[in-house]
């Protein structure tokens, strides 16, 4: 499968990809409306972490072995067979974060507001995920996993 | 009839083992027995059955038609009575024998059940799978006042529920905080005073004498001597492995069925995983019972693939908690109090009802737990279960700005797959709508 990998040698730390995560997953799809007005207000899938100048996005790995899905109480959370993507089915997820604490990247966030686990979709719909189409760097690419 | 896969168990491990199984191989036959009646379903959700949240359908850990379409044949509702090792077979309660090429003990535990005087009234319930759920329901409309026996994850549980059915509930915990197998004290205490600020009563370093009655439930009578009306109690101060199977069948046996990083008892063709087994535990570095649902799925997965003819090694378990009891969110794992302090070093910090604490040993981290701030908590399991040496970052762990970025390079770049050479970005949108900053 296809996923988003991170070039930290060209990412500056902007931010702009969590910019368009949050706005595609807004309600609106409005810049301004999303961080101003939406309430409660949908999160951004991507973190971006800074250290100096080195830095880089991190956004769920749609691992081969998700051990969020292994971990989900409830089947909510699932690997889709056809796509490879790890998905949340939003009426299953109890909100309980036990995904949280098995995500080795910290790729998961609490949706408090939605009682809902947040995570990459890799924005279905879009020809591109928007965190990678609105790199301004090329820093975040949609590649081709390796062959285990 | 014959299976070439028999799975005893409809739970996490169980099913675990069925969807690896159909990975690897997809027309074996396949059968899961479990003498609950209904299809794998969440435990972890019969406190949301007795609230009222969700129904059984709302509860079911898979869709309705996993069965018919992964080509099992579930047997539900029946019980099996016992193994024949030499035959390869399982006798079932209505008579029916199975013969099998590979079988798995997923059984799960049975609550343990104290024998005081009274324990036998009516109104005296466990709560760890959706009957008892439904036995407590159906108890619910003429009582107003609860006791539970054990401040454990099932005795928070349960109280929640019913404190959400509006139900005055003490729990009596015979140790001095709650929840102290799986959280130490400081955050024992926390959820202590989140559960009083509920209107819980809580009653530690004490035990239930007897309850009495005269035929339902009227109260309890502490070991001090003091008396405690209710209409009903639940019994929730523990969960033992169910081994009666494997004891009976002559497979090896400690406190639970003893498997190797396989997942394999000591008889070959004979797996286990889940509450029964006692697998390895990463933290402590020995088999241990870690009866909490990912470990059973994960055993489940890893005794699939190995019946299945793919060599596969469970990287071990260890206790991991997530609760979310009275709006309060906590996760702990491995040592949250580790029994011996000397050699281990601990980090922690606490502010704005925000508590956060990592044990070390040698540099490799034992334990963790968050109170409120569990965002990170994840990154911190994942040093823990890889048994990465934490030396040369400890100090970042708890920072707030604690991420990948913390780590030693090469550990990010190995966990985000960066190797720089491999990537190379593809063209993929319009080119009007890509502003090239690059200048590579």
């Amino acid at each position: 499968m296809k996923k988003v990998y991170v070039r930290e040698e060209v990412c500056i730390g902007c931010g702009l990809c969590q910019v368009y995560c949050h706005t595609e997953h807004s309600r609106s799809k409005d810049i301004i409306k999303a961080f101003k007005r939406e309430i409660p207000r949908l999160l951004p899938r991507i973190r971006v972490e800074r250290r100096g100048e080195v830095c880089f996005a991190v956004q769920c790995r749609h691992c081969a072995e998700p051990w969020c899905v292994y971990s989900c109480l409830t089947g909510a959370m699932r690997k889709d067979p056809a796509s490879g993507r790890v998905i949340v089915a939003a009426e299953s997820c109890i909100a309980c974060w036990t995904c949280l604490m098995a995500c080795p990247y910290g790729a998961l966030t609490r949706d408090t507001a939605n009682r809902i686990v947040a995570k990459c979709d890799l924005c279905p719909g879009q020809a591109m995920p928007v965190c990678v189409a609105n790199c301004p760097n090329e820093a975040l690419v949609l590649s081709e996993v390796e062959a285990k | 009839m014959r299976s070439k896969y028999l799975i005893i168990g409809n739970s996490a491990g169980g099913i675990g083992a069925a969807e690896a199984i159909r990975e690897v191989d997809k027309s074996g036959s396949l059968t899961i027995v479990s003498d609950e009646p209904y299809p794998a379903y969440s435990r972890p959700l019969i406190s949301k059955y007795l609230t009222g949240e969700r129904t059984l359908e709302g509860m079911l850990f898979r869709p309705a038609e996993f069965y018919s379409q992964n080509n099992i044949v579930s047997l539900l509702g029946k019980k099996v009575e016992g193994l024949g090792l030499e035959s390869h077979t399982a006798e079932l309660d209505g008579g029916e024998r199975i013969v099998w090429e590979k079988l798995l003990l997923a059984p799960g535990g049975m609550p343990i059940v104290p024998r005081i005087k009274g324990i036998g009234e009516r109104g005296v319930f466990t709560f760890t799978n959706l009957d008892d759920a439904k036995a407590i329901d159906g108890f619910l409309d003429n009582a107003s006042k609860a006791l539970v026996i054990g401040g454990g994850l099932i005795g928070i549980s349960v109280t929640e529920a019913l404190v959400k059915r509006g139900i005055e509930v003490t729990i009596v915990e015979m140790k001095e905080t709650i929840l102290n197998t799986i959280l130490d004290e400081q955050a024992s205490l926390m959820a202590e005073e989140a559960l009083r600020q509920a209107g819980v009563s809580i009653v530690t370093c004490h035990t239930v004498a007897e309850i009495s009655g005269g035929g339902v439930v009227r109260g309890v009578t502490l070991d001090d001597g003091r008396g405690i009306p209710c209409d009903l109690v639940v019994v929730a101060i523990g969960v033992a492995p169910r081994i009666e199977l494997a004891l009976g069948a002559g497979i090896k046996v400690n406190r639970g069925i003893v498997v190797d990083r396989y997942m394999a008892t000591n008889h070959p063709d004979v797996y286990s995983c889940g509450d029964a087994a006692e697998a390895y535990d990463f933290v402590y570095g020995v088999n241990r019972l870690t009866p909490i649902w990912p470990n059973a799925y994960v055993g489940g997965r890893i005794a699939g693939l190995n019946m299945a003819g793919i060599k596969a090694e469970y990287p071990g378990g260890t206790a991991m908690n997530s609760l979310n009891y009275f709006g309060l969110d906590i996760v702990a794992a491995g040592m949250a109090a580790p029994p011996d302090e000397d050699g281990c070093e601990v980090l922690s910090r606490q502010n704005n009802g925000i508590y956060q604490k990592v044990v070390l040993r040698d540099d490799l981290v034992m334990g963790m737990v968050f109170v409120r701030d569990i965002e990170r908590s994840g990154m911190i399991f994942s040093l823990m279960k890889d048994r990465v040496n934490v030396g040369s970052f400890k100090q970042a762990l708890l920072a707030d700005d604690f991420g990948l970025v913390s780590l030693p390079r090469e550990l990010w770049q190995e966990r985000l797959e960066t190797s720089p050479s491999r990537l190379v970005p593809q063209p993929a949108m319009p080119a009007e709508a890509v502003e090239d900053f690059a200048g590579e």
